[in-house]
């Protein structure tokens, strides 16, 4: 089936993103904006755009029907969600399958399998890739035997919970009870839902993913691992392809489970898997999978050379997979950084408002996805990220160098960025070794927090 | 940033040439606030009562969201900036039907007479009906929405002149 017209659900640099790939490919697009983004950047550059409501997300960009209703007046035969919003929530992705227009993504079947965590992980067991040791406990003695297990440190982990929220850990497996009991009273007041699970706790680990890509009918095919642990609260900060010193074996266990996993589901379109590397026991354990293209894809798109947008546009239109495993080649090291209208200094706090002026860096290697020009507002409705500054080169010192001077050459008025923040971060010695495990950059900030 | 007398004055000099009556302007945490007397011009935004569609004076709305963007008027628009006509716009975006079911007679007409709360049309989201109101008293001028055509969020419907 061909596609002629895309509906673009979503705001920003993503939107950008998706605009420029259509222009390449000869698509025409609409984008659905707020309010606050009549004027944004891609609104000008969409072949049409129309107002879909209100500057608050829950009033535009969150509403499913209106996204839908938006799609089919305006002839659109496809529906890209982007990231974030509409991206992984089911109703849109059925309401699409009821209204025969392209959905650019899993099905809404697929996206149900794995946004479930225990769903998600009992996939996992199934398709023999390796799961947190670990397990969802009914009572008190169940929940003994299973730590005995596990062996301490261990996690309380409410099933309703995420993002860090929902967590207790247990160092001495007597304190286990009583830590049980207050997890679970916590996470029905705080999730409406008592379920608690264990797991152990991973004291030093990477979070590392793999880039997929399916065609629906069980072929997957993976385009390397993306190392995401410079994180800070769970929000990635720098994200690199491939995983620095990882072992070799680790590596290609890791891509063929994903693929596994993915396979198994007859996965369609774009999605990661995501690991969480035990350092000290060098072994991987599966986290979860994103069903959509993720903030982080142009660093994989930088190593191996292909528009994964493009990719996706070319499942979803029927195409199926155009890259056999063997065609997918790996070249040099990519490093992104994720710029924020935020002030570091000032605790992080956000700060929106109108650019002034934006010049960003251009130079060999680099390559910043952004929809901040001169005169763009940043508002207070959204995620705060602004930009992306991606850049690749023959090696990782090579890539972090260029990375450095590009966000040195950064020049935004109007507003703070994180963008000197970032820079002081690539400049630290064990980010220049490689292989940070996520609790590098609290330890990072409470070093400089002391020294100032 | 900052903003000496006379740069004060040469933008109220522009204002005066304008047709708008009101400027705002916000930069690095500086506000300015002008708002044209005298002639004429009201000042007051009409305020809609929550779930009616909006209905603002042309040129006061885009100012006062947006300063850096104020759009080209429409000829609609501008036709209720000359006559201080009240544009009534679509609380949502949707397909819009000027009647209850098709074969219907419209919810009104030009020339009718309108109050806040009357229904002026319907605007459906995914099969969800929801009815549009006026959101101010006059007369209906001129329907500007197609019957049966998508309108967006914040879309201008009818114009009508108020009491």
């Amino acid at each position: 089936m061909d596609i002629k017209r895309i509906f673009i659900a979503n705001r920003g640099e993503i939107a950008l993103r998706i605009l420029r790939t259509c222009q390449q490919l000869g698509i025409e697009t609409v984008l659905g904006v707020s309010e606050a983004d009549r004027h944004s950047r891609p609104a000008q550059m969409a072949t049409r755009s129309v107002c879909i409501g209100a500057s608050p997300s829950a009033q535009s960009y969150l509403k499913a029907e209106t996204v839908m209703q938006a799609a089919l007046s305006t002839g659109c035969d496809a529906i890209h969600p982007g990231y974030g919003f509409l991206s992984e929530r089911t109703d849109l992705a059925h309401m699409c399958e009821a209204e025969e227009v392209i959905f650019i993504g899993p099905t809404a079947a697929q996206i149900e399998a794995v946004g479930d965590k225990l769903r998600a992980r009992a996939e996992a067991v199934a398709a023999n890739v390796p799961v947190v040791p670990g397990g969802a406990v009914n009572s008190a003695d169940e929940a003994a035997r299973l730590a005995e297990k596990i062996g301490a440190p261990l996690l309380v982990k409410a099933v309703g919970g995420g993002g860090g929220r929902g967590m207790k850990l247990v160092e001495n497996l007597a304190e286990l009870p009583a830590v049980m009991d207050m997890a679970s009273a916590e996470a029905s007041a705080a999730f409406g839902d008592a379920r608690v699970y264990l797991e152990r706790y991973v004291a030093s680990g990477r979070h590392i993913e793999v880039q997929l890509l399916g065609d629906g009918a069980g072929r997957v095919i993976h385009c390397g691992e993306r190392d995401c642990s410079v994180q800070r609260r769970y929000q990635k900060l720098i994200e690199e392809s491939p995983a620095p010193l990882l072992p070799e074996e680790i590596r290609d266990q890791m891509r063929d489970a994903a693929c596994r996993f993915a396979a198994r589901l007859n996965y369609r379109g774009a999605g990661t898997v995501e690991f969480l590397y035990d350092i000290a026991q060098d072994e991987f354990y599966f986290l979860e999978m994103n069903a959509r293209i993720q903030v982080e894809h142009p660093v994989t798109e930088a190593v191996t050379g292909i528009d994964l947008i493009a990719e996706q546009i070319a499942i979803a239109a029927g195409e199926g997979l155009r890259l056999l495993q063997q065609d997918v080649h790996f070249s040099g090291h990519a490093v992104e950084c994720r710029i924020n209208a935020e002030a570091p200094e000032r605790g992080f706090m956000p700060s929106p408002g109108t650019v002034s002026t934006a010049r960003w860096p251009v130079g060999e290697g680099i390559r910043v996805d952004t929809h901040i020009v001169d005169g763009a507002s940043v508002p207070p409705f959204y995620d705060s990220m602004i930009a992306k500054v991606i850049a690749h080169g023959p090696d990782r010192a090579v890539a972090i160098a260029r990375l450095k001077a590009a966000l040195n050459a950064v020049q935004i008025s109007g507003i703070d960025t994180n963008c000197q923040f970032q820079a002081a971060i690539l400049d630290d010695p064990d980010f220049r070794h490689g292989g940070v495990d996520t609790g590098f950059l609290a330890r990072w900030l409470a070093k400089h927090e002391e020294a100032a | 940033m900052s903003l000496s007398g006379k740069d004060v004055e040469e933008i109220m000099a522009l204002l005066e040439s304008s047709r708008f009556d009101r400027l705002s302007l916000e930069m690095d945490g500086l506000k300015l606030e002008l708002v044209r007397e005298g002639s004429k011009a009201r000042t007051a935004t009409v305020a809609p009562s929550a779930p009616a569609p909006s209905t603002e004076r042309q040129g006061t709305d885009s100012a006062a969201t947006s300063p850096a963007a104020s759009a080209a008027p429409t000829p609609t628009s501008r036709r209720s900036a000359e006559d201080g006509l009240l544009e009534v716009k679509s609380p949502l975006l949707g397909v819009f039907y000027r009647a209850p079911k098709p074969g219907e007679d419209p919810f009104v007409e030009p020339g009718d007479r309108v109050e806040e709360d009357s229904i002026i049309g319907i605007i459906e989201v995914m099969k969800l009906m929801n009815s549009a109101r006026a959101g101010i008293s006059g007369e209906v001028v001129e329907i500007c929405a197609t019957n049966g055509e998508m309108v967006e969020h914040g879309e201008v419907l009818m114009l009508v002149r108020p009491d």
